[in-house]
């Protein structure tokens, strides 16, 4: 049975949200956090696994170093302190995903600590959101239920567990409470993941996959009447596994929140469960003492103690920060706001900036991703990178144009063909015969024909109505299957009929 | 007055999954009040510029190398399973929805 909810428009009249985002991101490590199984997606269930992933009993874990390193540099790039002294501790309690009976984890001591980031949303406005904590922890095995409908742990009869998942390293970034989003909360829920995300890409320490659930977004959402300051009860939606749903969850919570406060009731501190298919949320368990972890320091693991030589070291590995980039990138390539949004909004600037360091004007580069490439590939569905077009492909249509082999229309043919997979440009320029005519004897005899069969339209001409000379023009690209350059039938035309242009 | 009331033990029971009797609690929850006495101690002899110590040796910073070893089987995993199917362990009904 779905929730009453209330209109957006409705609830913002009444209420200020508040959110809180906890997003675990899975690092790309080769193994995982506390032993030397292979951290892969897609194996054979079961088989990425050592006796200290099972928890068997004596095993001892030892940190992944390069883990330790990944979460430094993502703690670096969300302007965070880094703990001179962390320490690792075991988060308590029972369930099945989680074969030691508890999760290895960070409590009072994370890694990072303290930093903030600038999250700037499609028309340009800037939220500043505040980072509590990055802790360093371990993923939990890969749960199927079955016996119940659509897979839902609800009805089911038994569960099948894969523990190649188990013992991932992660990273969970959790933020400081966001007040003041008004009605861009679930907009601004969408941009600060989608910003975690291009972070940790950028960093290149995850894959960033959210379909495969490199980086999963817990999110918190609370209403408080307008004009108040103290935060209401919370609930914290899970199995918010796209952007899009980041967006849609928030949205809901905020509606479902407003519906059950304006009924005059109160709202149940709880964990909701997101679905994609109806868009709603579903009760999942309340919070409870089943949440006393009974943290305790981890007595198999030994502290983690930074220094300054070794943080400002990797610090000098970090690269370039996303948000520095594009506006460097947009100032080289002398793009408006708008041309430039644009081309982040279409995914479009990695392409176009390749394709300037291969040699095109950034304007030129510009014209193709977003043009011709962009509708091949809202065509086909699939991402501009997929097309089959490279930056190479753009390069060397614009040389052909600008040596004037080819024109616009007959480059756009010759990139379809690209795509095809007929070769390069130039190749398929030869192979086609799609080069401009450029003799001007071949021209002269499609012009004279053209002038012949239009008499009219010549006396025109001659008569000083210069423009009509695109009839004659059109009739000519037309006689050459427009493989010639209209600009020099214009010239030649002109000079035919004794008119000074 | 008692910090270890018989509440508090049955509640760390049920966390911990131990199905204790009645009896056993009330027993428990004076023989843990002793030893939590016991270890306070410690507070006492503890001024404030010693820092919490969670390991006896003053060890730091052991990591392992980011590469792959040895894994098991799936069979190898399974061995143990009390259930198993389609090479994943079987676990009962997750849900208590009686």
């Amino acid at each position: 049975m779905s929730d009453e909810i209330l209109s957006f428009e409705e609830a913002m009249e009444k209420y200020d949200p508040v959110l809180g985002f906890e997003v675990h991101v899975e690092l790309n490590t080769a193994t995982k956090m506390f032993d030397a199984a292979p951290n892969g997606f897609g194996n054979t269930p079961n088989t990425n696994i050592t006796p200290v992933s099972l928890g068997l009993p004596g095993v001892l874990p030892v940190v992944n170093g390069k883990a330790v390193e990944s979460s430094i540099k993502l703690g670096l790039a969300l302007g965070c302190e880094i703990a001179p002294v962390s320490h690792f501790a075991r988060k308590n309690y029972f369930y099945p995903d989680t074969p030691k009976n508890f999760q290895t984890s960070q409590f009072d001591e994370p890694i990072a600590a303290n930093g903030s980031i600038d999250i700037e949303l499609e028309d340009g406005t800037v939220f500043t959101i505040d980072i509590e904590r990055a802790h360093m922890e371990e993923d939990a095995g890969k749960l199927t239920h079955m016996g119940g409908s659509s897979g839902r742990i609800q009805g089911a009869e038994f569960s099948l567990v894969d523990y190649n998942r188990a013992g991932v390293p992660l990273v969970e970034i959790v933020t400081r409470p966001i007040v003041g989003a008004g009605e861009r909360a679930p907009e601004l829920a969408r941009a600060y993941v989608a910003a975690i995300r291009e972070i940790v890409k950028n960093l290149g320490i995850s894959d960033a996959r959210m379909e495969r659930g490199n980086v999963r977004c817990d999110a918190n959402v609370s209403l408080m009447p307008k004009g108040t300051t103290e935060f209401g009860t919370r609930t914290e939606t899970k199995n918010v596994n796209s952007l899009r749903s980041v967006e849609r969850a928030v949205r809901y919570e905020i509606q479902r929140h407003a519906a059950v406060l304006e009924s005059g009731q109160k709202i149940v501190q709880e964990t909701r469960m997101w679905h994609e298919d109806t868009r709603e949320t579903t009760a999942g368990r309340p919070k409870s003492d089943a949440d006393d972890y009974r943290y305790f320091p981890e007595p198999d693991l030994v502290p983690v103690v930074t220094d300054e030589a070794w943080i400002e070291r990797l610090r000098s590995e970090l690269p370039e920060p996303p948000s520095e980039r594009r506006k460097r990138l947009k100032t080289d390539w002398g793009f408006s706001d708008e041309e430039f949004r644009d081309v982040v909004n279409a995914g479009a600037m990695d392409a176009i900036e390749e394709t300037v360091a291969a040699g095109a004007p950034a304007s030129v580069a510009r014209k193709w991703w977003m043009g011709e490439i962009a509708r091949i590939a809202k065509d086909r569905e699939v991402e501009l990178t997929e097309t089959g077009a490279t930056p190479q492909t753009v390069v060397e249509l614009n040389k052909l144009i600008e040596a004037k082999k080819i024109n616009d229309k007959i480059a756009r043919q010759v990139l379809g063909f690209v795509v095809e997979g007929e070769g390069e440009p130039a190749e398929i320029v030869e192979k086609r015969n799609l080069a401009v005519v450029s003799d001007d004897g071949a021209l002269n005899t499609a012009i004279d024909e053209a002038l012949a069969a239009m008499p009219d339209v010549a006396d025109k001409i001659r008569a000083g109505k210069v423009q009509a000379a695109g009839a004659i023009v059109g009739q000519v690209m037309k006689a050459t299957r427009g493989q010639a350059d209209a600009a020099r039938v214009r010239e030649l035309i002109l000079e035919k009929l004794g008119i000074e242009n | 007055m008692s910090a270890i009331t018989r509440e508090t033990v049955a509640h760390l029971a049920e966390l911990a999954r131990i199905e204790m009797k009645d009896d056993e609690l009330t027993a428990l929850a004076s023989e843990l009040e002793i030893i939590v006495e016991s270890v306070k101690s410690v507070s006492d002899a503890v001024s404030d510029d010693i820092p919490a110590t969670s390991h006896p040796l003053p060890l730091q910073n052991v990591f392992r190398e980011d590469v792959v070893g040895n894994t098991l089987t799936a069979e190898e995993a399974l061995d143990g399973a009390p259930d198993a199917e389609d090479g994943k362990f079987k676990v009962p009904a997750i849900l208590d929805e009686g």
